[in-house]
């Protein structure tokens, strides 16, 4: 079981569905931001898992799950200061309460 | 994962300690993903979120990917968790954790995401992936180094950038507005 790609694929796949959950359904913007965040760890489970059982691609894969890991934490790092200057202003975190471009 | 793990057994039930060791780091995985998206209280979701990135640094280590796991520990669990946890404590309202959770819609969401992990796990499991072999590879971290400095420089030039434009660009954004015209 631990040496088949297999389940590394979908462990991953039921990580990003679990993620992908938590951005569909919770209100608060933070708890969406962590919800992104371990859809990001999943799909880099999945370049590491392809990496460690594809001969041409072991070394790549660890490179590319390196950068995606310094993109998410910009992407992080600009998202978490986005709700915090909206929570500023409105002093809510609940994105549903973020309405003011409808009325 | 190292073969002196590998080839034994564990009496009684017949799997190996590496199969033990990735099903229960998988299930660790997976329960501390449902607490953080499942959970009331927002800072536990946080905590759990953390306990989430450990279990699957220790997977990246049975992947015998040993810098990505680095990276993992140091970048997720030192540096992402930590600005998280922060956020969470700046936004927190008085009136404490709010009662709705989740939006009304939520059950929408849930469907469509039981229906594409059940499509994706049906998927990777019946796909026969091209060039793959049945052991797991070791990752070199003496060639990724070599690989990251010659084949990938430019890549690794334009993250550097991007992280320095995103570090200045949350600094300006986070940072109290000035009030204008009373100091000049």
């Amino acid at each position: 079981m631990s040496h088949s790609l297999d389940a590394y694929l979908a462990l991953s796949s039921l990580l990003f569905c679990t993620g992908m959950f938590g951005f569909l359904a919770r209100r608060n913007a933070i708890a969406m931001l962590m919800s992104i965040e371990l859809m990001l760890n999943a799909v880099n489970l999945a370049i590491v898992a392809f990496g460690a059982f594809t001969p041409r691609l072991t070394v790549h894969a660890s490179v590319i799950a390196l950068m995606v890991i310094a993109v998410a934490a910009a992407e992080a790092t600009v998202g978490l200061a986005i709700v915090i200057a909206i929570f500023r202003n409105r002093r809510t975190p609940l994105v549903d309460e973020y309405d003011t471009m409808r009325e | 994962m190292s073969n002196a793990l590998a080839g034994a057994t564990i009496p009684g039930l017949g799997w190996s300690w590496a199969d033990l060791l990735f099903l229960a780091l998988a299930g660790t995985v997976l329960g501390a993903a449902l607490t953080v998206v499942l959970g009331r209280d927002i800072i536990r979701s946080g905590l759990a979120m953390i306990v989430s990135f450990a279990a699957l640094a220790g997977i990246y280590v049975m992947l015998d990917a040993p810098l990505v796991a680095a990276a993992q520990v140091l970048i997720y669990i030192g540096a992402i968790s930590i600005l998280v946890l922060f956020a969470i404590m700046l936004t927190q309202t008085k009136v404490g954790p709010a009662r709705l959770v989740f939006h009304h819609q939520a059950w929408a969401g849930a469907v469509a995401a039981i229906a594409l992990a059940a499509m994706l796990v049906g998927v990777v499991t019946t796909t026969a992936w091209p060039d793959t072999v049945g052991h797991q590879l070791h990752t070199a971290t003496d060639a990724l180094a070599r690989l990251l400095f010659s084949d990938y420089v430019l890549p690794l030039e334009v993250v550097s950038v991007l992280l320095l434009a995103a570090v200045v660009g949350g600094v300006f954004l986070a940072k109290r507005d000035e009030p204008r015209g009373e100091e000049r």
